[in-house]
């Protein structure tokens, strides 16, 4: 007998707090962290819904959030990897060829 | 448009005929064309056609004159032409006995000068264009012979003035024969400005209506119009006159155009285009009758001057085409002087006209022919040629005989009548007349004296010239001893009935003018033959000192004329001129050149720095504004993060919400 | 406030604290704690929604496998420590766009939702009920997903390969 705003309110604590994370950190790992907090606060939306919903296909597409954001962490970490063994520092402020 | 017309003859052959005046007009102009086209490749290089137009020609005139000898009455007939407003101009003929006359006369002379040139002219490197222009000459003088308005005469004789120069200018290699052509034009030229306002003056007086000659003889006669008007239109009209007959002071161009062929001078000089001027007064005569009395005592002091100065110019000539062509002057000055006595005298001149067509043509073509033969023209090459030369001598003998006007020759009996016509009231004219014919007869004599007595003295082989020559001469001969008959006295003056419907106060042979003229001519004779019979190398006429000189000099009057005129126009006039051009004209081309070239700097000033700069402008705004904007690439992947989410925010507010 | 409110409030409190801690961590291993944490909270926050088996995959799959990616992660990239070699000069910019992002977030809530909203009644979440879902209805999403898992899987391995080719 959760009140559904509570829920939501708290998955959008979640998400300001991983927009924090993405736009302040200097590292790059704890860049993706930030991320994940994002998809998890996406994630706790989605089970709320489906919940709200009585569908179940709210849950599917957690599930599959989840299995995405694993994929896209492996990826990413990979990046991560070999953008240290190029420049030895995973620092994003670092990382700006593209700067005019 | 028919003119009204008096009654037409019975005889209808010869009235038709008399309408087919305009046919010998129109055959010359023919035959210029074709031998213009075609002439170099006919057999005889081209004389064939204008041979075969005059003689036609001649043949029609003949039938013409005999429609009028039967009695028949004068005709017109016309087409429209153009018109200008009120003005109607119409291409037409107005024939009568003196257009028949001067047919004849036009015909008959033109026949033989293209017969002689087919003889004269052989070899010569323009032979063709010879023709050409010699049957476009006599298409223009019929023309004005047949013209029934002034303006078609004015067409005939413009066209005239040009045949006239082209011939004269023939052999223009030579510096001295294309001036005498100049000369020739521009001194006629001056004549012909005074006639072309005459003419504007005759046709405004008919309201601008017509230039039809015979509506303005009427019309002239009427009360409509100011006898001052008449008066003034006579005297423009004379101007022509003064140009083209030679008369003074416009006389200076005829010697001078002796440097053409003689055929030439024959054809032009002496029979027809400067009896043109004759004719002019002649048939405009009401114009001058009516004017005022003044006009015509003028016509006769100019008369009078031209005939008398003419004569002794004649004595002092060494040229024998030059003694002829002041000859020539002196006997149409005979015939404006005759003009200015009356009625009578117009018809006396106009038989003198007449008879003098054929004697000067005769003349001219035998000296021509004494000239081919002894390859000069100077009197001092020639003499003793009677031997050698003998039909040539005895035509030119009784041309001389008519010209010093020795009865019975047709000169005699036209100088008859013009003191006849002088001998009542006008004593002065009848005077100078007089002493003119002893003159005349004078140096008429030297004349034949120098050339076909006495010992040869030249260096060439003279002999006698081929019979195309000769054949012309002996028919003029024929022509000169004949015609005179026509207007004499005991054969009841036919001419003049022919011509011009009427016997002027019974023409008697009034004896003690015909013996003057008779003791008067006798004498100038005896004291040419007393003078030149031995030694005429020594020509006493040039011995008599200052006024030998003033006579060889011309009376000084091609000097007044070139450092009064010539000259002034030459180096001041065209001076002025050449500045005006250069300064005025190109200085508004030079102008409008330099404006446009500031003009084109201007523009591409303006091209470079305003537009120029501002497309540049854009340009530099562009990049200045990227200049600003590349800042935002940081590279920075978390400041681009930032500027997403802010978006996301606002996008997500705005669709939301909005 | 019912029972499994005051649960879910206080699990809420917990995992807010602990995503604040980690992205505000002076140390990276304390923020991959801390994400740790936060995870958990997430998983318990599903089951208390009665998504069992949404929350056990989360415990399994992101704290059991993801969290020891990340440690290796930190662990071959030699991550500082220290606060500012962690957190870079727009902190403050950060700062206000994610306080932006909550404000727009929860106006978006409140006006789609009052505070006392609707109470949800989980009734869906068995294990059985997600399976027949995921095989029937969505077993084609359910093979696209496994072959990108491949996909990640073979790209992270050559991304990550050393190229010792001369």
């Amino acid at each position: 007998m959760i009140r559904l705003p509570l829920v939501l309110f708290f998955s959008a604590v979640l998400f300001s707090t991983g927009v924090y994370g993405v736009l302040a950190r200097r590292n790059a790992v704890l860049v993706l962290m930030s991320i994940e907090l994002m998809l998890n606060a996406v994630n706790v939306n989605l089970v709320a819904f489906s919940q709200f919903w009585h569908d179940v296909t709210g849950q599917v597409f957690a599930l599959f959030v989840i299995a995405v954001a694993a994929a896209e962490v492996g990826i990413g970490l990979a990046i991560v990897i070999l953008i240290y063994r190029n420049r030895e520092t995973i620092n994003i402020d670092e990382v700006n060829l593209l700067k005019w | 448009m028919v003119g009204a017309a008096e009654t037409v003859s019975a005889n209808a052959i010869g009235a038709g005929f008399a309408g087919l005046a305009w046919v010998v007009a129109v055959l010359p102009l023919v035959s210029a064309a074709l031998t213009l086209f075609f002439g170099k490749r006919t057999p005889g290089r081209g004389w064939i056609y204008g041979v075969a137009a005059t003689g036609a020609g001649l043949v029609l005139s003949v039938l013409v004159l005999w429609h009028f000898v039967q009695g028949g009455g004068a005709l017109a007939s016309s087409v429209a032409w153009f018109t200008i407003g009120p003005l109607h101009v119409e291409l037409g003929q107005f024939v009568d006995g003196l257009t028949a006359i001067m047919l004849i006369v036009v015909t008959a002379v033109s026949l033989a000068v293209h017969v002689y040139s087919i003889g004269y002219m052989h070899g010569d490197v323009r032979f063709t264009w010879f023709f050409v222009v010699l049957s476009l000459f006599t298409a223009a003088m019929l023309n004005v012979v047949i013209a029934d308005n002034l303006i078609q005469l004015l067409v005939g004789w413009e066209v005239m003035g040009l045949c006239s120069y082209l011939l004269i200018g023939h052999w223009w290699e030579e510096r001295i024969n294309s001036n005498a052509a100049i000369k020739a034009f521009i001194t006629t030229r001056v004549g012909d400005i005074p006639f072309l306002f005459g003419i504007f003056v005759l046709v405004a007086a008919t309201g601008f209506h017509s230039a039809n000659i015979q509506q303005i003889g009427e019309l002239v006669g009427g009360a409509d119009v100011s006898r001052g008007l008449v008066s003034v239109a006579a005297l423009l009209l004379f101007g022509g006159t003064i140009g083209k007959s030679a008369q003074f002071p416009l006389h200076v161009w005829l010697p001078d155009a002796m440097q053409g062929p003689t055929p030439v001078s024959a054809l032009i000089h002496a029979a027809t285009m400067v009896a043109a001027g004759v004719y002019l007064v002649g048939r405009m005569y009401s114009v001058f009758l009516h004017a005022a009395p003044e006009v015509l005592r003028f016509v006769g002091v100019i008369g009078g001057i031209t005939m008398f100065g003419a004569a002794l110019l004649a004595l002092v000539q060494d040229d024998i085409k030059r003694v002829l062509a002041y000859s020539t002057v002196s006997q149409l000055a005979y015939m404006v002087t005759a003009m200015s006595v009356g009625q009578a005298g117009r018809d006396s001149a106009f038989f003198h006209l007449f008879t003098h067509a054929f004697f000067k043509a005769l003349l001219f073509l035998a000296a021509g022919s004494v000239i081919h033969a002894v390859h000069s023209n100077y009197m001092s090459d020639m003499g003793g040629l009677w031997r050698r030369m003998p039909v040539t001598f005895w035509t030119f003998l009784f041309g001389s005989a008519a010209l010093a006007g020795i009865p019975p020759l047709a000169g005699f009996w036209s100088k008859d009548e013009l003191l006849v016509a002088a001998s009542e009231g006008h004593e002065v004219v009848f005077t100078l007349m007089l002493l003119t014919a002893a003159v005349t007869a004078f140096y008429t004599t030297r004349m034949v004296m120098l050339t076909f007595l006495g010992g040869y003295r030249g260096h060439a082989e003279p002999h006698e010239s081929p019979s195309v020559m000769t054949g012309p001469l002996v028919g003029l001969a024929f022509g000169t001893v004949t015609v005179g008959f026509l207007g004499a006295a005991f054969t009841r003056a036919v001419f003049f009935k022919w011509v011009f419907f009427e016997v002027p106060e019974p023409v008697t042979f009034v004896l003690w003018v015909a013996t003057l003229s008779i003791l008067a001519v006798g004498l100038g004779v005896l004291a040419g033959w007393y003078l030149y019979r031995e030694q005429p190398e020594r020509d006493p006429v040039l011995q008599l000192g200052w006024f030998s000189s003033l006579l060889v000099n011309k009376f000084y009057l091609d000097e007044v004329y070139t450092n009064g005129i010539v000259l002034p126009v030459r180096d001041r006039v065209s001076a002025a001129v050449v500045w005006f051009d250069r300064n005025v004209l190109d200085g508004v081309v030079n102008g409008t050149a330099r404006l446009t070239k500031d003009l084109a700097l201007g523009t591409d000033e303006f091209d470079r720095t305003v537009i120029d700069g501002a497309v540049n402008g854009v340009a530099q705004t562009a990049g200045f504004t990227g200049g600003l904007l590349r800042y935002l690439q940081s590279g920075n992947v978390q400041r681009y993060a930032a500027f997403l989410f802010v978006g996301i925010v606002v996008l997500a507010i705005v669709i939301t919400r909005v | 406030m019912t029972g499994q409110e005051y649960a879910f409030v206080v699990l809420a409190l917990v995992g807010t604290v602990s995503a604040i801690r980690l992205v505000t961590a002076k140390n990276v291993v304390h923020a991959a704690l801390y994400l740790v944490v936060t995870l958990s909270v997430v998983g318990g926050v599903y089951l208390l929604l009665a998504a069992e088996f949404v929350g056990w995959v989360q415990i399994l799959i992101y704290v059991g496998a993801i969290v020891i990616l990340f440690l290796f992660g930190l662990m071959l990239t030699r991550a500082p420590i220290g606060r500012e070699a962690l957190d870079n000069q727009q902190r403050v910019v950060a700062l206000l766009i994610g306080l932006g992002v909550l404000a727009g977030l929860v106006f978006l809530i409140q006006s789609a939702f009052s505070w006392n909203g609707p109470k949800l009644r989980p009734s869906v979440g068995t294990t059985a009920e997600l399976g027949y879902s995921l095989f029937r209805q969505w077993v084609l999403p359910f093979e696209a997903v496994s072959f990108l898992l491949l996909a990640a899987l073979i790209g992270a391995v050559v991304l990550s390969r050393r190229d010792d080719r001369p």
